[in-house]
């Protein structure tokens, strides 16, 4: 076939397409999954016992937002690289100034304790499963984002791939969160922060693989 | 902006708001700006530039639902064709090529060339490769012109059906030109 002729065959029937696509399909993503990591909440975790007590305290929202943020900037991260030929820009900012605040926090925490409580603060009740279950949060929003990626054309398919892990990855920790005890900066900064790390890392190494158009 | 970029931008824009005769121009042009674009970055291999102008123009119309009006047409092609041809150049692992500068500049349509020599690949062969429910919808949409319904009627598919059919086998055949190359 000649490529006039392929020209011809493509401009032949319906060439209307949606607009804004990439932002209304990860969005969609997003919201069918989000139900997925809260019915994994109930069913295997269930909410803190003292929940509304814990709202009136200003580290459970350090807790919920830090993530939140993360996966804001994700979002729209990942809704730019998966069109051709637009920049990140700044977005990558939204994603690391958080982690940075939590571990400035962190350090202040650290420091401020005596040597004797700095373990605890680090290590809390939970450390040994907090970053796998956030982990497994992650995973209804990290499939449901890939999935919506195959269908856009992202050019950097690493990237991408990684993006909608932080994507994933803060909207699964915000979702703990509500579930999980711990209230120090320290664990916050080396444990949700893994958690995070977690599905990005696996989205970078699956993005190439599987993001290929 | 540069007068070609303006002008196909219009074009493709009005084609995305379903103006099959502004569309069918855009690509017309389009594949014109990518024949001399991929020509001089493949001077090596002029066998694949065809090939490779035909995939790209394809996964463009694949993925025309990608690009926002928000952003210059040039950098959006530019990104696409570079995806396709670094696909390519991997696929022939062929390292003197890869000394090219890539990313030097924006200038898919600084340059125009509407002579098309032979493509190597048969894309009516790869059409026969397409299951049926694919093939079909393509052939009487796009190929004969008939509308979705009347497709419909004749084949005995449903309207979403054809639809469907048309958008996976294009999705297809993008993926099987891509599989040829490697």
């Amino acid at each position: 076939m000649k490529t006039d002729d392929l020209v011809v065959m493509l401009a032949t029937g319906p060439t209307a397409a949606p607009r804004r696509a990439a932002g209304r399909r990860l969005a969609f993503a997003l919201f069918a999954a989000l139900p997925l990591s809260f019915v994994i909440l109930f069913t295997e975790y269930g909410l803190r016992r003292d929940l509304v007590q814990a709202m009136f305290w200003p580290m459970f929202w350090v807790k919920v937002l830090f993530p939140l943020c993360i996966a804001a900037a994700a979002f729209v991260m990942v809704q730019r690289l998966a069109r051709p030929g637009v920049q990140v820009r700044r977005a990558w900012l939204g994603a690391v100034v958080p982690v940075l605040v939590v571990w400035v926090l962190a350090a202040m925490a650290w420091f401020n304790a005596p040597p004797q409580e700095r373990m605890p603060l680090l290590m809390g009740e939970s450390w040994r499963v907090c970053a796998l279950s956030i982990g497994l949060m992650a995973l209804p929003v990290f499939a449901a984002a890939l999935l919506a990626l195959k269908g856009l054309a992202p050019t950097r398919p690493a990237l991408a791939g990684a993006a909608a892990g932080g994507l994933a990855g803060g909207v699964g920790a915000a979702v703990y969160a509500l579930h999980c005890m711990e209230l120090t900066a320290p664990f916050l900064a080396v444990w949700y922060v893994s958690g995070i790390a977690l599905p990005v890392l696996v989205g970078a190494v699956l993005g190439p693989r599987l993001l290929r158009w | 902006m540069s007068e070609a970029e303006a002008a196909l931008r219009s074009l493709f824009l009005r084609g995305l708001d379903g103006d099959a005769a502004a569309y069918r121009e855009f690509l017309q042009k389009l594949s014109a700006h990518l024949r001399a674009f991929l020509g001089k970055r493949l001077f090596g291999w002029p066998d694949e530039v065809e090939d490779l102008v035909q995939e790209c123009l394809l996964a463009m119309h694949n993925q025309r639902h990608t690009y926002q009006s928000d952003q210059p047409l040039t950098a959006w092609v530019h990104a696409i064709a570079r995806y396709k041809m670094i696909d390519l150049l991997r696929a022939k692992s062929a390292r003197e090529a890869l000394h090219d500068p890539l990313d030097d500049d924006l200038a898919v349509f600084a340059e125009s060339a509407t002579d098309a020599s032979d493509a190597r690949r048969d894309l009516g062969g790869l059409l026969q490769t397409l299951p049926e429910r694919q093939r079909l919808p393509i052939v009487h949409v796009k190929l004969e012109g008939l509308s979705v319904a009347e497709t419909a009627s004749l084949t005995g598919m449903s309207e979403s059906a054809v639809k469907v059919g048309i958008h996976r086998g294009l999705k297809a055949l993008a993926a099987k030109m891509g599989g040829k190359a490697s």
